[in-house]
């Protein structure tokens, strides 16, 4: 490394010991490393730090024409508006309903998937098994919705097998009450496979010995997980479940664009779908940017909250 | 192991049977829907409506394949994706490799400061609408480079790249020090060579990610022409939209309907077929970004 200790080295210059503690020096001696960051910095600044900046339009009436410092200040209009307004309520249950529900029913099924895994004793077969499970994640979200629709059609193959059980088929994608359902089985069915890797790298450090003597000691196979493999595992699902749930509030948007017809929308419309619609498509520029500010900060509320709860209870934390 | 001589009790064993059962009823959830509509995509669309899947020759037709090469519209949202896709990752990993390596570097006078402004980013954004004002500020609206350009540089990825540098053998770099080499050759010639499974690993992260988006392309892009091949697809599947190209002129309603359907099926092959036949290959690459990420 280009310390000021080699720099004394390779130039042997008495001068460049007394400069060692100058930053401005270091920089000067090391302008090619800030280079190298320069390109990653600017654009984070462009396409991270402006839009932050452009988010004060949340508190103003935006007017392409005006400007973002010209437009007026409205103070918290925006966001009185979207609290106020009628769909409000809906919109806002429906986002907490589907992040939520698809946290606890889809967190620990790749747990439960490695620790299954685990137990595949011939390294061939496990090799295999993990090969199609992580087949789905790489099927993009549009082909993913469209074979929802496909299979979930009036016509499609499972109303065709419901047939022969029910007198009529059911149109699952324009019924609100099975929104949920589709949208949490599909992602599960899709992400599983492939966030089980993490925890199957996790149990493969585990070392066979801490089994072996547990087993002399007549430990069952469940204790055994219970015991060694899920204390394992402790740590990594700790900072996944953080994150998680720091991101609950912008889960699976784009999914929920796609899967959204105009007869489940009671169901399927949440925050970051309305943000669209009305940001975008109609053009309420500030109003828009209102409702994504008033998610962001609660994702930001979430995700403090429950790194501190979690080092409270155990020590294990994110940042 | 050697688990299989030590246990085990009569539970054990039942419970290792029925493990068995339950992952191979996973493998069959989980490859049945993808078979099904592969084979959908091979059959004429009325057998596969009124009977299902059938194996009988007389059944299968590639029409669905022919008509969508026939258009062209959705093997131009396939040149436009890999356009896309592959300047993305360009733009992404150069930016992203040099970044990670100048972190990495002990006593970078400014680390902290630098780490704070890239990090803070991943706790807080602008949001749509802001970011949607930004793009069409700077006149790329309706161009390429509302794609390639937001989103290239992800802060996760530098971390990564950065944890990976670091555990690379600093003895090679200060020989190379000592010998008087710059920080540029330092880099070029001795962290580049080590790093050739980072760099794998995120540029398939990052192409894959490009390849299968869509809604960046959705809000930034008007005209038809720039399409990438997800857009497409979604006017397609979703919207159900049939290209004028895939159709002949006089036809009946039912009869579109059913085409409509068949040309989904091949739809969904063609635009998934190609990560699905080159995953495997790569698979090691997924496992050991995911445990360079589990390291932070």
């Amino acid at each position: 490394m280009a310390t000021p200790k080699s720099d004394t080295i390779t130039s042997g210059m008495p001068q460049a010991e007394k400069k060692k503690n100058s930053p401005l020096a270091y920089i000067r001696k090391n302008y090619i490393l800030y280079l190298f960051l320069l390109p990653a910095i600017i654009l984070v600044f462009v396409f991270n730090y402006i839009p932050m900046y452009g988010v004060t339009i949340a508190f103003k009436d935006f007017s392409p024409l005006k400007g973002i410092a010209a437009s007026e200040w409205v103070g918290l209009e925006h966001f009185r508006k979207f609290l106020e307004s009628p769909n409000f309520q809906q919109i806002f249950v429906n986002t907490i309903k589907l992040s939520t529900f698809e946290l606890l029913l889809g967190f620990p099924v790749p747990i439960i998937l490695a620790l299954m895994l685990n137990q595949v004793r011939r390294a061939g077969i496990k090799k295999n098994i993990q090969l199609v499970i992580y087949a789905p994640h790489f099927i993009s979200v549009v082909v993913i919705a469209g074979m929802i629709f496909i299979f979930l059609s009036p016509a499609g193959p499972l109303n065709a097998l419901l047939g022969l059980v029910l007198d009529r088929p059911v149109s699952f994608m324009s019924e609100p009450g099975y929104f949920r359902t589709i949208f949490i089985a599909s992602g599960i069915w899709q992400g599983a496979g492939f966030a089980s890797i993490i925890y199957v790298a996790a149990l493969s450090n585990v070392d066979p010995q801490l089994h072996d003597a547990a087993t002399i000691d007549g430990a069952s196979l469940l204790q055994r997980i219970r015991h060694i493999d899920l204390q394992t595992l402790k740590p990594t699902m700790t900072v996944l479940f953080i994150l998680a749930v720091g991101g609950i509030m912008t889960i699976g948007f784009e999914k929920a664009y796609l899967l959204q017809t105009s007869m489940n929308l009671p169901a399927s419309e949440i925050i970051d779908t309305y943000v669209y619609k009305r940001g975008l498509q109609a053009a309420d520029w500030s109003f828009g940017a209102a409702i994504g500010l008033f998610n962001s900060v609660i994702s930001l509320i979430l995700l403090v909250t429950v790194n501190f709860i979690v080092k409270k209870v155990n020590g294990e934390t994110l940042y | 192991m050697n688990n299989k001589l030590i246990n085990n009790s009569k539970t054990d064993r039942f419970i290792l049977f029925l493990n068995k059962i339950v992952l191979s009823l996973i493998v069959l959830i989980v490859t049945v829907p993808l078979l099904y509509v592969l084979l959908g995509s091979f059959l004429q669309p009325d057998v596969l409506l009124t009977r299902g899947i059938s194996f009988d020759p007389s059944h299968w037709t590639i029409d669905g394949y022919v008509r969508i090469f026939q258009d062209g519209t959705i093997m131009r949202g396939f040149f436009n994706s890999i356009i896309y896709a592959t300047g993305f990752t360009l733009v992404a990993i150069v930016f992203t490799i040099m970044a990670g390596y100048s972190l990495s570097v002990d006593g970078l006078v400014g680390k902290k400061a630098i780490m704070i402004y890239f990090i803070f980013t991943m706790f807080f954004n602008g949001g749509m609408v802001p970011t949607y004002l930004l793009v069409r500020e700077l006149g790329m609206l309706n161009t390429p480079w509302a794609i390639i350009l937001p989103g290239a540089i992800t802060v996760w990825n530098i971390i990564l790249a950065r944890t990976y540098f670091k555990g690379l053998p600093v003895a090679l770099k200060e020989a190379a020090m000592i010998d008087g080499a710059s920080d540029t050759r330092i880099f070029l010639s001795i962290i580049l060579p080590l790093s050739k499974p980072i760099i794998f690993v995120l540029a398939l992260y990052s192409f894959i990610g490009q390849w299968n988006a869509y809604f960046n392309a959705m809000i930034y892009l008007e005209d038809r022409s720039l399409y990438p091949l997800q857009l497409i697809l979604r006017d397609i599947l979703i919207q159900n939209e049939v290209q004028p190209g895939m159709i002949g002129d006089q036809m009946a309603r039912a009869e579109l309907q059913r085409l409509a359907e068949m040309i989904k099926y091949s739809a969904i092959v063609i635009a998934s077929l190609p990560l699905m036949i080159m995953y495997p290959f790569f698979q090691k690459y997924f496992e050991k970004g995911v445990m360079v990420g589990s390291l932070k």
